[in-house]
């Protein structure tokens, strides 16, 4: 469904992403891995056309993510912002239903509300948040919205930004759960980008490690603590020794 | 020789970099008149951007005109009273706040109040992402931001540039009735009969013209803000620096094009 071919990106000298291959089928869930500052946010943006790789194309069901009507394209997707990223002066249920109140998928508002309310719901969030402003809520329920609003408008692909960055290990494990049942029932096509061992195992079909620009080891979440390649075992292990130099 | 050619080619660096500045300016500029006219058209967004340029900036507008026109009164019997030119204190505040005072001390007020506030909102939402969630979402972020301001900003700048002239020539009346010993109706006489057609449509279009200027800068810096707390900062100084000096630099431009002859 989604095809990296020879992806390129670089800021002035430096070159995020020097060449990535990677495919993600239908319905299947890709986790990628790696450090940080190691281009994972890049290529996921670039999918979604907020950053314009230097060579190389990215397809989307056979087609050039790059091409075509892009409202139309973007319409089939979902994304789920590290900081949550919502709208600060909107209250919780217009940040859920912000698609379905403007654009081609325009509902009446009362209908987009309930449509608001009910993912809320889905997310484990009470209808009374529904009329709060972002800045009433905790972070773990900043990213049940920014979840909810993520899957509003039952999008085909949903992504994920370091789903998990700033919860505790427990809220972290409910959000991980949320998103894998999210994905299943929905029959989506996911792709998470994390650093969160524990976001690996509850999400991923399959995990992809970026590390130096390119995809390192790419296979499915059951093999990846027998991968046999150093980069995977060091991540894991979370070891300083190793081929990813660590700066101390 | 590479010190003397240093001084030259800082020189042609800082030309360079003001040159592609100005360009980008320009073509956001035109980026932003296109999305103007063409749909979607975010009329929530616009009318909540004509309260806040508009609405709520008239507590500010009002006491800046009223104090402005009040001083102006007190400095002009001052002055004219060296030269027994006295009774010309209603034309002259009148001329002095509908020409100039009235549009500049609106636009440098709209500059600090509105430009600021959208350059700090818009870099915040870049810097949380909230721009490209926008994208995401199927929405562009100059239809959804840029254009309601600006376009609140150029129609609804003139009118309390109007509002400001009307608190400015009062403010001035108060102080010449009040004070100055003047007669109410022969003030305010010699006020409606001494300014022409001419002055107040300049000074509206003054307004429309600083509108525009403060809040392009606004959206200006905020979306094109560096990351961080400190690149919100940044772009917030900046744009009520540039809105500012293109204010005046406006209104210079356009006196001369509307009173030279």
């Amino acid at each position: 469904m989604i095809r990296f071919e020879n992806v390129h990106k670089a800021f002035g000298s430096n070159r995020v992403l020097r060449g990535v291959n990677l495919h993600i089928p239908k319905g299947e869930s890709m986790v990628i891995i790696g450090g940080s500052g190691t281009g994972k946010s890049v290529a996921l943006k670039s999918v979604l056309g907020l950053v314009k790789p230097d060579s190389g194309t990215i397809f989307v069901d056979g087609k050039d993510a790059s091409e075509g009507d892009h409202d139309a394209f973007l319409a089939r997707f979902g994304m789920l912002f590290q900081g949550g990223a919502l709208f600060d002066s909107l209250p919780v249920w217009q940040n859920v239903a912000f698609r379905l109140l403007r654009g081609s998928l325009k509902r009446p508002t009362e209908e987009a509300r309930a449509i608001a309310v009910e993912k809320l719901r889905r997310v484990g969030l009470k209808e009374e948040v529904a009329d709060r402003y972002p800045a009433e809520l905790s972070g773990g329920m900043q990213k049940r919205v920014g979840l909810a609003r993520a899957i509003a408008a039952e999008p085909e692909i949903i992504f994920f930004d370091e789903p998990t960055t700033g919860l505790d290990p427990i809220m972290s494990g409910v959000i991980n759960e949320l998103i894998r049942e999210i994905v299943v029932e929905m029959g989506a096509t996911a792709m998470t980008i994390t650093h969160d061992m524990s976001s690996v195992r509850a999400i991923a079909d399959k995990v992809a490690m970026l590390h130096d620009g390119v995809i390192q080891w790419t296979g499915p979440v059951a093999k990846m603590d027998d991968s046999g390649d150093p980069y995977v075992a060091q991540f894991i292990s979370g070891s300083a020794e190793g081929p990813i130099e660590a700066v101390r | 020789m590479s010190r003397v050619l240093s001084p030259i080619a800082a020189l042609g660096a800082l030309t360079l970099s003001a040159l592609a500045a100005l360009g980008r300016l320009a073509i956001f500029t035109g980026q932003t008149f296109a999305h103007m006219i063409r749909p979607p058209f975010y009329i929530k967004e616009f009318g909540a951007a004509l309260m806040n340029v508009g609405y709520f900036s008239l507590p500010v507008i009002g006491l800046t005109t009223l104090f402005t026109g009040g001083a102006l009164a007190l400095q002009i019997y001052a002055g004219g009273a060296r030269f027994s030119a006295e009774a010309v204190v209603p034309q002259i505040v009148a001329i002095g706040i509908v020409r100039e005072l009235g549009p500049v001390m609106v636009g440098l007020m709209i500059a600090a109040r509105v430009t600021s506030s959208i350059a700090a909102e818009i870099a915040t939402m870049k810097v949380t992402e909230q721009l490209d969630a926008l994208v995401t979402l199927s929405t562009h972020p100059m239809k959804y931001l840029t254009v309601p301001r600006v376009l609140a900003g150029i129609i609804v700048v003139p009118m309390l540039v109007a509002v400001g002239n009307i608190i400015g020539i009062m403010g001035g009346w108060a102080v010449a009735v009040g004070t100055l010993d003047f007669n109410s109706a022969t003030y305010l006489q010699n006020t409606a009969d001494f300014l022409e057609t001419s002055d107040i449509i300049s000074s509206l279009a003054k307004g429309a013209v600083n509108g525009g200027i403060a809040t392009l800068m606004g959206c200006y810096y905020g979306m094109n803000s560096g990351r961080g707390a400190m690149g919100v900062g940044r772009a917030t100084k900046g744009s009520v620096e540039a809105a500012a000096v293109l204010i005046l630099a406006a209104n210079f431009v356009l006196t001369g094009i509307f009173f030279s002859s």
